[in-house]
């Protein structure tokens, strides 16, 4: 099974100053796991919602807006792409990210056919 | 159809119907095929056991009738090249004097089988009311509108929550197992939580007139029950079954004729079911024997306190309240402190009750609960405070539906009103 997961952070959220300073190496160490597991595919930490841009087509014109497109208070901080054997090998990777003390990880199965 | 038959046929579908579906779920992964074929094999029993007599394993005889019953529809399906791959695997798996349903060998996993299925529907990643609806549908056999009709909404509303919950299942990728040891003790509560919760719906039906459904009481201890068997050193289980027939053995004492609701106190505790009072007691013995008392069984060891006593008069609330305060340490809810609350009151006095109750009013707690304000209403009319007792009943009797309850709500402000 592949699942794209959503690093997800509530912007207002002040995570503990210890899990901050500490973050960096955690997440590498969460890194390092995972690809030696052969679970972490690919993942990329992305620029935050201020240097978003949304693109659509309506009656035939690219409209292009700034930001993202949908307020909420929760940012896509990044997204890992997980190969797992089931969603239970999903949820213990996602638990053990750094982010799932004081953010939210979503786990998105692939569309599979 | 002979009596006889008839009733083996009715016997086997309570015994057998979650172990057939979940046999053939593990062997196919499909679970609507499973549910179909399960649904033809009952069908067959009906036509060939009052002709050919009831077969000696009926639960082997049904899966071996379900499972070949999969293993056509399968073959139909050809052009699916992976379910056709699953096929062959059915068909050499087993020997072919396997067709004569007689033959089939008593498979030690089968249990394990449905222990699968039901970690699987009590699966954390499904929405609670998706594990309920798939807990009666897969594992007790319900009919869609059985399961609609319980829960109060329309059919195709039910079916759309059964259908997302297997299509979840499926696409989300939720192991079809038992969890490992590391994940066992949180999904156990997980399963536990849904059949207390599918009793509780039966016990007090949030809305509506009836206030109690027995049937789905009944559903709830039947799994319980197949739950102990199948994880008998799980000394929760077993507590939760005790508590389940704690609670149902009182179910004709609770309601008085015209349909209201008695409470405990005065409850005819000759209309007590003694026998499942009995059964409940030596489980919950066994169980406390294993000193990892947890929430089920300190619940039900309350209950027990409840059943041993032969008048209201005589319960011992001090004995009670010492197994709220074990209860709080380890469920540190304002549920339980409402009944701790209770127990106090009872043991104590009514102030201290009182004053238990209102540290949860002034912490906001339970603050759409009518129970909340019909205990302290219950505290202030036994402190004589009659004024204060008739507006805490009124604060109640906003906070329900449940017409029973309401009733009884309604009668008590009358006699508080006569005394104001």
């Amino acid at each position: 099974m592949n699942y794209l997961m959503f690093v997800c952070m509530d912007d207002t959220a002040t995570p503990d100053p210890e899990d901050l300073a500490t973050m960096r190496e955690r997440t590498q160490s969460w890194v390092d796991e995972m690809d030696g597991r052969g679970i972490r595919v690919q993942g990329q930490r992305l620029r935050p919602q201020q240097d978003a841009t949304t693109v659509s087509v309506r009656a035939g014109d690219v409209v292009v807006a700034d930001g993202p497109f949908a307020e909420t208070k929760e940012q896509i901080a990044g997204f890992d792409i997980l190969h797992c054997a089931d969603l239970d090998e999903a949820i213990e990777v996602a638990s053990k990210h750094p982010v799932a003390r004081f953010g939210t990880l979503e786990l998105r199965p692939f569309w599979e056919e | 159809m002979t009596p006889d038959a008839r009733t083996a046929v009715a016997e086997a579908f309570t015994e057998e119907w979650g172990r057939v579906v979940a046999t053939l779920i593990g062997r196919t992964g499909d679970w609507d095929l499973a549910e179909d074929c399960a649904q033809q094999a009952f069908a067959e029993a009906v036509r060939r056991w009052p002709r050919d007599g009831v077969p000696d394993r009926p639960g082997a005889w049904l899966t071996t009738v379900a499972r070949n019953r999969a293993t056509d529809r399968l073959r139909h399906e050809q052009m699916k090249t992976r379910k056709l791959r699953e096929a062959s695997d059915m068909a050499a798996r087993h020997a072919p004097g396997d067709d004569d349903p007689a033959a089939e060998p008593d498979d030690s996993g089968i249990e394990d089988e449905r222990l699968r299925l039901m970690f699987t529907c009590c699966h954390p990643a499904l929405p609670l009311e998706g594990r309920v609806a798939l807990t009666l549908r897969a594992l007790a056999g319900l009919t869609t509108a059985e399961i609609a009709h319980a829960f109060f909404v329309s059919e195709p509303t039910m079916a759309k929550r059964l259908v997302r919950a297997k299509g979840k299942i499926i696409h989300a990728g939720i192991p079809y197992r038992v969890p490992p040891a590391h994940l066992l003790p949180e999904r156990t509560s997980g399963v536990l939580a849904v059949l207390y919760l599918l009793f509780n719906e039966g016990y007090a039906a949030s809305a509506g007139d009836h206030l109690i459904r027995i049937d789905l009481c009944g559903e709830a201890i039947r799994l319980a029950r197949a739950l102990t068997a199948l994880m008998p050193d799980e000394p929760e289980a077993t507590g939760l079954l005790a508590l389940m027939l704690f609670q149902h053995s009182r179910r004709l004492a609770r309601v008085d004729a015209a349909g209201d609701l008695v409470t405990l106190e005065n409850q005819d505790r000759a209309r007590w079911n003694r026998a499942e009072c009995d059964e409940a007691e030596v489980l919950l013995q066994g169980a406390l024997r294993r000193r990892q008392a947890g929430p089920y069984q300190l619940q039900a060891a309350i209950a027990a306190c409840h059943a041993g006593a032969p008048t209201a008069e005589a319960t011992d609330w001090a004995q009670i309240a010492g197994l709220y305060e074990r209860l709080l340490e380890v469920m540190p809810q304002a549920l339980v402190r409402l009944n701790h609350a209770v127990a106090i009151g009872m043991a104590t006095s009514p102030e201290q009750g009182l004053a238990l109750a209102d540290e949860l009013v002034a912490a906001g707690e339970l603050a759409d609960y009518h129970l909340l304000y019909a205990t302290r209403a219950d505290l202030l009319r036994r402190l004589g405070r009659d004024a204060e007792a008739h507006a805490a009943y009124r604060d109640a009797l906003q906070r329900t539906t449940s017409a029973a309850e309401r009733r009884f709500l309604n009668r008590r402000i009358q006699e508080t009103d006569g005394r104001r």
